[in-house]
């Protein structure tokens, strides 16, 4: 009898292959660490990261987000819109957010105001404002008394866990202001 | 923008009735944040405003910015003081506009 070797049809494993590349996959890993922190120092780049995965890594680490701050971009455009008005916290105003969102692509809001809607009291101008995106302004209505009900409602983005601001101006010169938390799971800023 | 919009109005009216209606338009909502996979920023090309009139009288102006999700959803309100046409006009980046004619029908 013969001794025919056997040509198995996995290819020898040799253990020593793995060794090698372990290494370099956390390189790997501190390098893109490193350009996520950077990038997200830099303000706003968070979009560098591509996939969803990574955008939620980096919110987790990056080292400024020690609950949702507002970013000075955020506060510049609150101080163009507001000036010098006395914004009042609340009703008639009224901002709804799901208080979750697994999704910061396609965040549903609303922005409505209790508000009669005649030609003497009306409400004119509402803002929506992300505290956190890279562009603090994400919409703006402007309605009429013929609008009949002060109330828009859309789909936002945001790009990690953060507070949004709705403003409404109403034709009296009263200036109203509402703010919700909303955690974000993956973050969207266009990362589809 | 690929054009397609989607309009929702009440089918019946009366005069009075404040209703809502939602437009919709197919667009990518480039926010000019993302880059592509060489490392270039793909530029900014989003909806930059939705303007609404109803017999010649503008009932709404939407501004977007690229914080607004991509196919640019919007639900407002109209008081109805009779019969007429519903214009939509979409602007984008690009220059390119979409206008829509939707009729309000009124018992």
């Amino acid at each position: 009898m013969r001794c025919v070797p056997v040509r198995s049809s996995q290819p020898a494993r040799n253990p020593a292959w793995t060794f090698p590349l372990q290494p370099t996959r956390i390189l790997i890993a501190v390098t893109r660490r490193d350009l996520i922190l950077r990038g997200a120092a830099a303000g706003g780049l968070i979009a560098l990261l591509g996939a969803g995965r990574t955008a939620s890594w980096a919110a987790g680490s990056s080292a400024e987000t020690a609950g949702p701050g507002r970013s000075p971009q955020f506060e510049e455009v609150l101080q163009s819109i507001l000036r010098d008005a006395e914004p009042v916290d609340g009703a008639p105003l009224t901002l709804e957010l799901p208080e979750l969102a697994e999704n910061g692509n396609v965040v549903p809001y609303r922005i409505a105001v209790d508000n009669p809607m005649t030609d003497t009291d009306y409400v004119r101008t509402l803002y929506l404002l992300s505290t956190s995106n890279p562009q603090a302004l994400v919409a703006r209505f402007q309605l009429i008394p013929a609008s009949g009900k002060a109330a828009v409602s859309g789909r936002m983005r945001l790009a990690r866990t953060q507070d949004v601001v709705a403003i409404a101006e109403v034709s009296t010169g009263q200036v109203l202001i509402a703010t919700r938390r909303v955690e974000v799971t993956i973050g969207g800023c266009g990362n589809e | 923008m690929t054009g397609k919009t989607r309009i929702k109005l009440p089918e019946k009216t009366a005069v009075g009735d404040v209703i809502e209606i939602r437009a919709l338009i197919n667009h990518v909502m480039e926010t000019g944040n993302r880059k592509d996979a060489s490392g270039q920023v793909i530029p900014r090309n989003i909806v930059k405003s939705l303007t609404v009139t109803f017999a010649g009288v503008t009932i709404l102006k939407a501004e977007f910015g690229p914080g607004i999700s991509s196919n640019p959803f919007v639900a407002f309100h109209m008081r109805v003081p009779g019969p007429g046409e519903l214009v939509f006009t979409w602007e984008d980046d690009a220059g390119q506009t979409v206008v829509e004619r939707s009729p309000l029908f009124v018992s």
